[in-house]
Formats: structure tokens, sequence, C-alpha cells
């Protein structure tokens, strides 16, 4: 139903138009994924690079130990937000916006944390003991320490990308079952095992709608939960900048703002490829924008607070700190943060510009950038200016950290092309639940 | 008993709809509804007389199972480090148990919670949906997972032929027996 009919489409316009996405890919397909390789192995050729070299590869100097990767890794969490918020909380609340862009956002989320999840790994330098964070019996009785906020991290992160895992495989069952029906040979096979034997009998359906609305009841304080443990990160420590308790809220926003970023980024491109503008419609664009613009003037709300604490505090570091960030050698990162962050939304107040995609798509990737250099400027700047001068110190990007933080884009791209290839990036149950559903007799109002 | 199975395919829920209203009216209670969506009139029929699906149950249990371990886990590995932290819960001393600074383990008690609550979930779905299947149900029909209803009726042979003319009149597009 893809070729402008205005009639909405039918149950089997639904299958025939998603099995259409799935389709061999043409040559740009293959050149985006010929970028994508490229960048990866620079990528695995920088972290083998790290690993055999030292960290000191990676520019790592006192104070600023965290730097890019970090600065990364919390991005990625963030960009991971948006995908079980939809799925989720929207689903909770009936949005049925929602529906023609859950299976994508899903995705993406999984994608984005899996990124997120190599960041700790490469930061931590020697990968190979990453087991050590998980409590382990062992002969010297060593266990984490729970109270650390970085344990809470590894708990609130590996509950939150196996939790989506679980919504998003339960998700794709019923459509991996229609895939399974209208395909045919080894893919037949292959859809087959992976669809379970779902048939869509009244006993699947009764438990999965129950099983389905439980996950996201479970997932809901899940999505809020794990940005407010990723702040943590930053704000249980004494460090002026971070010591603040308006973390939580303020990360939880910034990782939805920067995650419906992420959505249009990925959305709008394959609305126009795969021609789904009969399910991917204006309206659909319409709603994603203005919760851009919702989420951003929400943060600049917070930027606001967090300077105006900073100022009324009394206390001469938290001030100092503040004035460094905003006039001294880091000072261009802040101001193209409000800039992306505060001024490009406001561009989403005009109709025109929420169901143009070429001006969300520019605005989008502003929001995205800006939402970098928010993560920077938390980290960088607070850890080059604490208490004492001796202490303070200068961080300058190097080619290692570099490659590692571009070719992790690369990483999430590789997944999210791959998947979108495989499998139905439109949830063909769900976007057939908001048509509607065949009546012989027209139906009388519902 | 022998049964037989009828299968009506339907093109339209309001027809699927009346060919259960009637099934249930004349004492046919062993029936196999396939839809491509979970479709709320045809449910309606269908959840009258049953009890909410047991998938709640598995939750509660997966999700008190993860709150119990997590404050297992954090409290007794704490206790075993004896690292003193201030914290004034749990001190039964002198010799016996002493300090464990609680606020924190709530944070792992909670992820734990919705980790196990949403694994036990889909334990439950898988379990009590009866997946995995390893091959296809006889009456099922690859049309279902895209625009078709179909009613599967479970009846002694005897009764086969009543059941055929009440699919027929309800408006099923096609009746077979498998």
């Amino acid at each position: 139903m893809s070729d402008g009919h205005s009639t909405p489409p039918t149950f089997a316009d639904v299958n025939r138009d998603v099995l259409r996405t799935l389709e061999p890919p043409g040559n740009l397909y293959f050149a985006w994924m010929c970028v994508v390789a490229l960048l990866l192995a620079g990528f695995f050729f920088a972290w083998a690079g790290q690993v055999w070299w030292g960290m000191g590869m990676a520019g790592k100097r006192v104070p600023q130990m965290w730097a890019m990767y970090i600065t990364t890794f919390v991005f990625w969490i963030g960009i991971g937000h948006a995908g079980t918020l939809i799925s989720a909380i929207l689903y909770l609340f009936r949005a049925r916006w929602r529906t023609s862009i859950y299976r994508a956002a899903e995705a993406m989320t999984i994608f984005a944390v899996m990124t997120a999840g190599l960041f700790p790994l490469i930061h931590a330098g020697r990968m190979w003991f990453a087991y050590f964070l998980l409590p382990y019996p062992n002969q010297r009785y060593l266990w984490p320490n729970f109270r650390s906020p970085l344990v809470w991290d590894v708990f609130a992160i590996t509950t939150y990308l196996s939790v989506s895992t679980v919504f998003f495989i339960v998700g794709l069952v019923p459509d991996i079952a229609a895939l399974r029906d209208a395909s045919t040979g080894w893919r037949r096979r292959i859809y087959a095992m992976l669809a379970l034997g779902w048939e869509g009998a009244d006993n699947q359906w009764r438990h999965y709608r129950r099983a389905y609305g439980l996950l996201a009841a479970l997932a809901t304080p899940l999505v809020l939960s794990v940005h407010s443990v990723v702040s943590w990160d930053f704000a249980m420590a004494l460090v002026p900048g971070w010591h603040s308790t308006l973390f939580a809220p303020f990360f939880v926003d910034g990782a939805i703002f920067s995650g419906f970023a992420m959505v249009l980024v990925l959305g709008l491109p394959m609305r126009h490829f795969f021609k789904l503008h009969a399910y991917i419609q204006e309206k659909h664009l319409d709603a994603m924008g203005k919760l851009i613009l919702v989420t951003g003037l929400v943060l600049t709300y917070f930027y606001l607070c967090e300077i105006f604490t900073s100022l009324y505090s009394g206390e001469h570091i938290e001030k100092a700190s503040l004035f460094w960030k905003v006039t001294q050698n880091y000072a261009w990162a802040l101001w193209t943060m409000y800039f992306c962050n505060c001024v490009a939304p406001l561009v989403l107040f005009s109709r025109r510009a929420r169901t143009s995609p070429v001006a969300l798509y520019i605005v989008s990737i502003l929001v995205l950038i800006g939402m970098w250099f928010e993560r920077f400027n938390i980290i960088v700047p607070s850890l080059g200016h604490d208490f004492y001068p001796y202490t303070w110190g200068i961080y300058y990007p190097s080619p290692t950290d570099t490659m590692i933080v571009i070719g992790s884009f690369a990483f999430f791209f590789l997944l999210f092309l791959g998947f979108i290839k495989v499998m139905p990036s439109l949830s063909i149950v769900e976007v057939k639940e908001t048509i509607p559903a065949p009546m012989r007799e027209k139906a009388h109002g519902h | 008993m022998a049964t037989e199975t009828i299968l009506g395919v339907f093109a339209h829920v309001d027809t699927t709809v009346r060919a259960l209203e009637e099934l249930r009216a004349r004492g046919y209670h062993d029936l196999t509804v396939y839809t491509p969506i979970p479709v709320h009139e045809i449910e309606e029929v269908l959840e009258r007389d049953r009890p909410v699906s047991r998938v709640r149950l598995f939750t509660l249990l997966g999700g008190l199972t993860g709150i119990a371990s997590a404050f297992l886990i954090t409290i007794w590995t704490s206790m075993v480090w004896g690292q003193v932290t201030g914290g004034k819960f749990l001190q039964l001393v002198p010799g016996g148990i002493i300090g464990s600074s609680l606020p924190p383990f709530f944070i792992i008690a909670f992820e734990m919670m919705v980790l196990f609550g949403g694994f036990a979930t889909v334990i439950g779905m898988v379990v009590l949906g009866r997946l995995p299947r390893l091959k296809a149900s006889a009456s099922f029909d690859p049309r279902f997972t895209n625009d078709r209803f179909g009613v599967a009726v479970h009846c002694a042979p005897e009764r086969a032929a009543a059941v055929h003319e009440l699919l027929r009149t309800a408006g099923a597009e096609e009746v077979k027996s498998r």
C-alpha cells in the first residue's frame, strides 16, 4: 500500500510490504556496508594497538582517565533509551503512533547498549579480567563492593540489556512466524526454528499478551533506572560539577532526547529506502518531533538549574569549575552543546519542520552531536579542574581513542544494517493491530 | 474417544465471532482459534469463562527470587569481607552478625528483581503456551499468520457434519476436516 493509495493498508498488504524490506539489497547498501567494515577494521586495529602498547595510546593521563571512552559509553547508553521507552512506556500508555517505529527503535536500543558495553571493556585495558566485576566465588573471599556505583552500573546495564533483548525477542516471535509462512527453502527452515513453532492459536496469544504486558511493566521502571544508575557513577563522587542530586533526572531526560534523535536518524532513511510512507506517516514524525522538542526544553531547564545551583551554592570550587568550563579550554565544547541541545530543537516549534524529513534529520544529527558533547562536558572539564591546581590537567584526543570512538559507530551500524535485512524492521502484528480489522458487515463504530 | 477436527477458515472478524458464539451456544468447547493478531472481539468470546493467564504467577515468583537472592549475596558478601562501613543494620554483636549498609543494596535488589522477573515471565509464556512446538499442529494453515482467521473444532465424528454446516452458515470461506 506504499504507492500512495488513500485507503488504509489491509492485513495482506502489511505482510507483503514487510517482506519487501527483506529482498536482496542493492549496491548502495553494500557500499555502506563496505564503509562500515573499513571503519570497523580501524576500530579493531586501534584496540589491538592499545592492548599491545598500553593505555597511554588512548591519551590517558591523570586526571583525565575517563575521557572519550566513558563519554562515548554514556552516549551509547543514552541512545539505548528510546527503544525501550517506546516499546514499554508508550505501550502501557497505549500510544498508537509507536507501532510503526517501535521495532526499529528496539533493535537500535539493543545494538546501542551492546556498543556501549564495549567501552568499559576497552576502558579497563585488560578486558580479559572484566569478569572481576561479577560476584563469583573465589578462594580469597573477594567480592565486588556492592556499595560502589560502578558495581551498580554493571548490574543495571546487564539487566537492561538482558531484559530489553528478551522483550525484543518476545515481540519478534509472531512476526518471525509470519516470515516463516511466507518464505521458502533454507530461509524458511531458519525462521521456523526462530519462531518456536508459533501458530497464533488462542492459547498462545493468551499467555503472550499477558507476558508482554508484564514485561512492559517490568521494563518501565528499568528504563528510568538505568540512566539514573549511570548518572550516579558521577553524582556519587565529590568532583565539582558531578556531585549533584540533579543528575538522575537530567541524565534520563538527555537519554530520551538523544534516543529519539537516533530513532529519526535511522528511521527516516529506512522510511525513504523501504518506501514505508504508508506506515511511518507524517503524524509519526510529528509526534517524534514533539518529543524531541519537549525533552530538549526540559534539558535546557536542567542546564539552567545546573548553572544556578552552582552560582548560588556559595561554594568557591564549584563556581571556579563552572567559570572554567564556560570560558576556558573547553568552552567551545560547552557552547557547541548549548547550541545543539537548546537552540537547534527550537526549530521544531514549527509544524512544518516537524513534518519535514530533511529538517528533522538535520536537527537530529545536531542533537546527537550536542548530546555527545554534553557527556564530554560533564567528564573532561570537570575532571580537568577539581579541587587543587596540582591535579588540574588538559586532555587531548589521540588517534587511537578517536578511531575507537568512530569505530563504535561502525559497530552499531553493522548490527543495525544487518538486522533490517533479515528481520522485520516493522512490526507485522502491531501494525495490523492499528489498522481496522476486516469485517464483512461495515462496523457500526467502535 | 476418537475426535475429529473440523477447520473453518474465515476472512473477517465478525464472521469468526459469529461462528464462535454459535459453537459455544451449541456446547462445543474444545476449540482452537488461530488469528494473525490478538483480536479483542474474539478474545472476549474465548476468555469469558477462563481464568486469567497464569504467566503473572511466574513473574511474581521470579521477581521475589530476584529480590531475595540480591539481598542474600550483597549482605552475605559484605559480612564475610567485614569492611567497616558505619552501617547500622543487622548488628547482632558480639561475635555474631555485624553491620551491613543496606541502602545501596536496594539498587542491586531492584535490578535483580527485574532481571529474574523478566526471565520468569518469558519462561511462563513458553511453558504455558506449549512452545517451542517442533511440528505444526494438524489444523494450522500458513494463512493464519497473514490475513485469515481459523476456528478448529475438535468434536466426535458423528457431529462433524453439523459442525461443517454451522461453520459454513456463520460465513466461513472454507471448511475442511483434518
